[in-house]
C-alpha cells in the first residue's frame, strides 16, 4: 500500500497527463464516429450563440452575392412554372381535384443560415442557426440553389451541425443527369472544389462536362439536386473507376441553405429492413 | 504574468482570438496560425503542474468546441504542456528550484527561439496528423506543419515584441 501511494505521488503528473490525453483521444474517436459525435461539436448553445452573433455581423459582406443567387433561383423557378403551365394546357386539364384527406407531400423544406463554415480540414462540418425546435433532425439533406452542401448529423434545441460534402466520411448517392447510372460520391480530402464519384458502371456514357445530380435512392436527398460537372475521367484499367467532379457550389462562400425533410423516410427504411 | 486574473484574461483572449480571427485567416486557402499555444509559453513555471495541465486541456477543448475537431486541439496542447518542463531543463538548464524566478523575457533570445520553435513544431505535427487521420496525404501533413508553424512563430514573436515594449 505504501508503495502504491509512493508510486502515485512520484508519477502524479504523468498519470494526470495520461488521463487528460485519454479523455482527448476518446473525444477524437467519438467525433470521427458518425453516430456518436455528441459531446464536442459547435451545435451546442454556447458556441452556437457565439457563432450566430458573429455571423450577424459578417453577413452584410455577403449580401450582394446572396441576393444575386436568390434572383437567379427565382428566375429558374419562374421558368419551370411557365413550362408547367404550357404542359397543363397541352394536356387539356379542365379540372383539379383538391383532396385534403390524402396527404401527398413528400418533402418539406426549411431555410436556415450557415453560421460557421469549415472547408480546409479533412473532416469538415458546418453549423446552422436552426435546430430541433424548427423540426430539424439527423440525416436530413442540406443544399442550396447551386447544389448540395451536406447532411445533418447532430442537432441541439436551436442549432444543428452538418457533415459537409467535404468530409472524408461522407457518402452520397449520385447519378448522371440524363441516365440512371449511379455511383457513390466521396471526397479524398485534397481540393475543396472537387469531389470524387466512384463505382459508376463502365458502360455508362461519360463525357467531361456532364452534370452529376443526386439520385433519389438514398431516402435523404430528393432526386435531381445539382452536384457538379465531370472534370476528369479515369480512363485506366483500375477497378474503382474514379471520376473527378467539380462542384457547382463554392463551398467557401455559403450563406442560406435549405434543409429537406423526407416524410416517407421511416416508411422506406422500415420496408428495407424487413428484407 | 503572475497574477491569476492575468492568466484568466490571457486564456479567454487567446481562445477568442483563435476561433474568431485566426481560424478565418486561411492564408493561400488553407494555412492557419494556431497562436493559442502561446498560453503554454506564457504560463508561469511552478512545481505543481496539475493546474497548468488542466487549464491547457480546457483551452484546447474550447478551441475544439468552436472548430469541430473533436479533441485534437486538446490532445496536442496537453502534449506540449507536459513536455514543457522537460524542454525548459534542456534548453535553459533550469532545475525546479529556479522555477519561481524563471521568465522567458529575461532569457537570451536564441534559447527562447529554440524552445518555442521545438514546442510549436511538435504541437502542429501532432495536430495535423490527427486532423488527417490516415497515412494517405502524409506529404500534406508535413507541408501544413511547416507552413502553419512558420506563420504561428512569426505571429508569436511579433506579439511578444509588441507586448515587451509596453512594459
Amino acid at each position: 500500500m505504501q508503495q502504491l501511494i509512493y508510486f502515485f505521488r512520484k508519477f502524479k503528473y504523468f498519470l494526470f497527463f495520461l488521463l487528460l490525453e485519454f479523455v482527448a483521444l476518446s473525444l477524437i474517436f467519438n467525433n470521427l464516429n458518425y453516430q456518436r459525435s455528441k459531446f464536442v461539436n459547435s451545435a451546442n448553445t454556447i458556441t452556437g450563440g457565439f457563432y450566430s452573433q458573429f455571423s450577424n455581423i459578417s453577413e452584410y459582406l455577403n449580401l450582394k452575392s446572396e441576393n444575386k443567387r436568390l434572383a437567379e433561383e427565382n428566375t429558374k423557378l419562374r421558368n419551370l412554372l411557365s413550362q408547367k403551365k404550357i404542359l397543363d394546357s397541352l394536356n387539356q386539364i379542365d379540372h383539379t381535384v383538391i383532396d385534403t384527406i390524402k396527404f401527398n407531400q413528400k418533402y418539406k423544406y426549411t431555410s436556415a443560415k450557415i453560421i460557421n463554415n469549415n472547408y480546409t480540414n479533412q473532416f469538415n462540418f458546418l453549423t446552422l442557426n436552426k435546430g430541433e425546435k424548427e423540426g430539424l433532425a439527423k440525416e436530413m439533406a442540406v443544399f442550396n440553389s447551386k447544389g448540395i452542401v451536406g447532411i445533418l448529423e447532430n442537432t441541439s434545441n436551436d442549432y444543428s451541425r452538418v457533415q459537409s460534402v467535404l468530409n472524408r466520411d461522407s457518402r452520397i448517392n449520385a447519378r448522371l443527369k440524363n441516365t440512371n447510372y449511379f455511383g457513390t460520391l466521396t471526397w479524398d480530402g485534397k481540393d475543396y472544389k472537387t469531389v470524387q464519384l466512384y463505382d459508376i458502371p463502365r458502360q455508362a456514357p461519360l463525357k467531361v462536362g456532364d452534370t452529376i445530380v443526386t439520385d433519389g435512392k438514398s431516402a435523404i436527398f430528393p432526386e435531381g439536386i445539382l452536384i457538379g460537372k465531370i472534370n476528369k475521367i479515369n480512363k485506366g484499367n483500375t477497378a474503382d473507376n474514379k471520376i473527378d467532379v467539380l462542384l457547382f457550389n463554392d463551398m467557401s462562400n455559403l450563406g442560406y441553405v435549405y434543409v429537406v425533410k423526407n416524410f416517407s423516410k421511416t416508411e422506406i427504411k422500415k420496408l428495407e429492413q424487413n428484407e | 504574468m503572475n497574477k491569476p486574473l492575468n492568466i484568466v484574461g490571457l486564456f479567454f483572449a487567446l481562445l477568442f482570438l483563435q476561433v474568431f480571427v485566426l481560424n478565418n485567416i486561411l492564408f493561400l486557402g488553407y494555412i492557419n496560425p494556431y497562436l493559442y499555444i502561446a498560453f503554454v509559453f506564457s504560463y508561469p513555471l511552478k512545481e505543481n503542474r496539475i493546474p497548468f495541465l488542466f487549464y491547457c486541456f480546457l483551452l484546447g477543448l474550447g478551441v475544439d468546441f468552436f472548430s469541430d475537431t473533436g479533441g485534437i486541439h486538446a490532445y496536442s496542447i496537453v502534449f506540449i504542456a507536459y513536455l514543457r518542463s522537460f524542454f525548459v531543463s534542456v534548453f535553459f538548464k533550469k532545475t525546479p528550484t529556479d522555477f519561481t524566478f524563471f521568465n522567458l523575457k529575461t532569457e537570451p533570445f536564441g534559447k527562447v527561439f529554440n524552445f518555442v520553435v521545438t514546442l510549436t513544431i511538435i504541437h502542429h505535427f501532432i495536430f495535423f496528423s490527427f486532423a488527417n487521420f490516415s497515412l494517405q496525404n502524409f506529404g500534406n501533413v508535413l507541408l501544413n506543419t511547416l507552413y502553419s508553424s512558420i506563420f504561428t512563430l512569426i505571429l508569436y514573436f511579433i506579439g511578444t515584441y509588441i507586448f515587451m515594449k509596453d512594459k
